[in-house]
């Protein structure tokens, strides 16, 4: 096997990716069947929760045209996925959301994923990989959300004790709260500026 | 059995740099860090998978998809080809996804306030599973050049946007289809974000005679190329034990 080929070049999604990839979102009815907008599907084991954010740009001003992609594992830690284990029916770990194009803000409805098998035997705390794309980014941006209350799995995960600047690993950390006895976790991701979330290159 | 590769590193001068001056809504949304350079675990490795149940019969045909009175305005083409990856390997079984303005330059979407107007009979989006070879197939019609707020006097070469998924969420791309022959291609500053002529080369798609209908639909192809994966000779573990 031998590298052949280049990748294809990456180009930005720009202002109106929405009506490409979550047309019915976006208010655009087209499709019998949009992709992504249930996560976790009806059976799926584990505590329902809700994850929300804003993303902001290097001003501190909200990013309202953006495209967040959700990729995650059940509560089990399993990928739905021929290399990623076995999940419960319609699971299917994988979603989409765009913002309130007036402010900026996102939410959307999943499972908290269990801890996940890293490298070498090691064992990845409770995260979500998230992939971020808008008009002004060139290269969709990968990160991931981790839980505030995971702080022992946390403390021992492999990919946040790789990062060497202490004080930037919380910019991963999502905060948990309650609301009418829903569970709550709020995201914000900066693109840029003092905060600037740690995006990873996978 | 084996354990799975790992994936190539992205080669990162492939790509535009996150921050591209010229295009200046990059300006503010271009990290100012390094990204942390990850070895992949199963979270990499894997991504969602699509099947046929996923996509109806007409997406992949812009010309029919959203039709209501007639056929949309505009030339009409075929856009072709095969979803490859680095290792001249066919990446079957996954999704495209493309959308577009209109003939006349104008985009389906509420923030689109150009003076071309909407066709009625014109969506601007479809989608496609691969088949086994990696081949998809797309009927639309040829896109409009149209002007945006960049510098006072930026247009965009006609260009159809288009996403890919692969086999893992590493694999993850959306990139611009560009038509050969196209003048504004070299004054288009996302396009010049682009690191070298051989990068706008592969987003430029090639007239194709061949695929043509005659007397009916003129056809471009449009190869996409993703990461490859490692052999697994002596590889790290991915995963435990």
């Amino acid at each position: 096997m031998a590298r052949e080929l280049r990748e294809t070049p990456s180009q930005t999604a720009g202002p109106y990716v929405h009506i490409g990839l979550a047309p019915g979102a976006a208010g655009f009815d087209i499709y019998d069947q949009e992709l992504g907008w249930d996560i976790a599907g009806p059976n799926a084991k584990g505590m329902r929760m809700r994850v929300e954010g804003r993303v902001m740009d290097g001003t501190g001003s909200p990013v309202k045209d953006v495209l967040l992609e959700v990729w995650q594992a059940n509560a089990d830690g399993q990928y739905a996925h021929p290399e990623g284990g076995a999940v419960e029916d319609g699971f299917r770990g994988w979603g989409r959301v765009i913002t309130d194009f007036e402010t900026g803000a996102w939410a959307f409805n999943t499972i908290k994923p269990g801890s996940v098998a890293g490298r070498n035997g090691t064992v990845q705390a409770p995260h979500l990989n998230l992939w971020i794309v808008a008009r002004g980014i060139n290269l969709g941006l990968h990160t991931r959300m981790y839980f505030s209350d995971e702080a022992a799995a946390n403390a021992a995960d492999p990919v946040i004790n790789l990062i060497e600047w202490e004080s930037r690993r919380q910019t991963l950390i999502a905060r948990c709260a309650e609301e009418d006895g829903q569970v709550i976790y709020r995201f914000d991701i900066h693109l840029q500026g003092p905060d600037e979330t740690i995006f990873f290159d996978i | 059995m084996r354990p799975p590769a790992e994936y190539y590193q992205r080669d990162r001068d492939r790509h535009p740099p996150a921050l591209a001056p010229d295009y200046k809504t990059s300006v503010s949304r271009s990290p100012r860090f390094a990204p942390i350079s990850l070895e992949q675990s199963v979270s990499e490795v894997t991504g969602p998978v699509f099947g046929h149940q996923d996509v109806g019969l007409l997406d992949h045909d812009l010309i029919r998809n959203y039709a209501q009175t007639g056929d949309p305005v505009g030339e009409r083409i075929i856009v072709h080809g095969r979803v490859l990856d680095e290792n001249a390997r066919p990446v079957p079984q996954t999704l495209v996804e493309i959308w577009q303005a209109n003939a006349g330059g104008r985009y389906r979407h509420k923030k689109d306030t150009y003076l071309a107007p909407i066709d009625p009979n014109f969506g601007g989006c479809g989608r496609t599973i691969t088949d086994e070879s990696g081949s998809f197939f797309f009927r639309t019609v040829k896109p409009g050049a149209y002007p945006w707020r960049n510098r006072v006097n930026d247009w965009r070469p006609a260009h159809i946007h288009f996403s890919v998924f692969g086999a893992s969420f590493s694999q993850r791309l959306i990139t611009q289809l560009y038509f050969e022959g196209d003048p504004l291609i070299p004054r288009c500053p996302i396009v010049q974000s682009l690191p070298d002529a051989d990068a706008v080369d592969a987003l430029t798609a090639k007239l194709d005679m061949n695929a043509t209908i005659p007397l009916d639909t003129i056809a471009y192809r449009f190869d996409i190329v993703l990461r490859g994966r490692r052999s697994t000779l002596f590889e790290n573990r991915l995963e435990g034990n």
